[in-house]
């Protein structure tokens, strides 16, 4: 799907608080967020940092959005066991999937976390979706209510060249 | 020096019923805790070198209030990047203290590196517009007025001496007590960006 069409999809459940650390995941659509006047986004220099500052949205009566690569997970246990899941502040993660399948795809540095990222949310305890174009909405709003219902956490993982 | 107790009570004594007030895990969390325990006030249990970006996320949540950062050199240094962050998003309604006693003294007071490193160098460089550094209360007293005449962020710090207040208590509340009476305080007058 186009980067339009999936910000427009995030928007339209009122998020429009994002900080975060690039990833080629997204491709265009990280470029076209920086870019859109409807989202205020901080460019974070760490992905714990991201956390802390799209928390504060929860405060305001929103959900702020941390969008990230899955390599920058072990920046985050800490603020995600000691902060948001132990306040129980919600955070929505957007995590672009690097190495998903495990080797040969992508980099070595990849392969590792390609393979452990849904593990590391099931220890955690952090919900989370896999993004399917087809379905995106419906998945991001099963993903919304737990993270609304629960006051948690959630992550919607995004694998390559879902977004174009 | 400065009693670091003494600073915070400095601190505090400036904070309006609407201002936030955040502060870091271990012995400030506590002192502050102490000294002026308020709704507005966010007591981080955890999560050391996070509050500063929590703080930079609620000013510009709220423009329109005064966000204060209380934090250690521990966890100033931790988070060393979000300083020019800060600068870069350049909230005026930010307050950051440093409150430097050279040492992790929640933990024991082993020595940090700040002996050696001028955290309000690296705040000037990283670009705040406002960089004071106080070693006696006077000192602190002025860099505070001077906050209350310039838009900030602000950044003050405050060589703070070891002085442990002996059988401190704990935070009584349960985190999500913690949370809300902060977003409580924090929705009561104010406007959201």
């Amino acid at each position: 799907m186009d980067s339009a069409a999936f910000w427009s999809v995030l928007k339209s459940r009122g998020l429009n608080f994002f900080s975060g650390v690039p990833d080629s995941t997204f491709g265009e659509a990280y470029n076209f967020m920086v870019r859109d006047p409807e989202i205020r986004y901080v460019p974070a220099v760490r992905e714990d940092v991201a956390l802390g500052v799209a928390s504060a949205a929860y405060f305001a009566g929103g959900l702020g959005g941390v969008i990230m690569q899955n390599s920058g997970i072990g920046n985050i246990v800490n603020p995600l066991t000691s902060f948001s899941l132990m306040y129980k502040i919600p955070v929505l993660l957007v995590v672009g999937w690097r190495g998903y399948g495990g080797p040969p795809n992508d980099a070595p540095e990849h392969w590792i976390m390609g393979v452990k990222t849904p593990e590391i949310f099931d220890l955690l305890e952090v919900p989370y979706q896999i993004m399917e174009p087809v379905s995106l909405e419906s998945d991001l709003d099963v993903l919304l209510a737990r993270i609304k219902n629960e006051s948690v956490p959630g992550a919607f993982i995004v694998r390559s060249g879902m977004i174009s | 020096m400065i009693d670091r107790y003494r600073a915070i009570q400095a601190v505090l004594e400036r904070v309006d019923p609407d201002d936030l007030v955040l502060s870091t895990t271990g012995m400030i969390s506590r002192e502050v805790f102490v000294t002026n325990d308020r709704p507005g006030n966010f007591y981080m249990l955890g999560s050391m070198g996070l509050l500063s970006s929590f703080g930079l996320g609620l000013a510009l949540q709220f423009p329109d209030k005064r966000v204060f950062i209380l934090e250690g050199d521990g966890s100033a240094l931790m988070s060393l990047g979000t300083l020019p962050l800060i600068a870069t998003e350049s909230p005026t309604n930010l307050f950051h203290v440093i409150l430097d006693n050279e040492a992790y003294e929640s933990t024991g007071a082993q020595p940090s590196i700040s002996s050696k490193v001028d955290l309000d160098e690296i705040a000037k460089s990283s670009g705040y517009p406002q960089v004071a550094k106080a070693e006696d209360l006077e000192t602190l007293e002025a860099a505070l007025s001077d906050c209350d005449n310039n838009f900030g962020p602000h950044l003050i710090l405050v060589k703070a001496g070891i002085a442990p207040i002996e059988g401190i208590p704990r935070i009584p509340y349960p985190p999500t007590e913690i949370r809300d009476r902060f977003k409580n305080q924090v929705l009561q007058g104010g406007t959201g960006a």
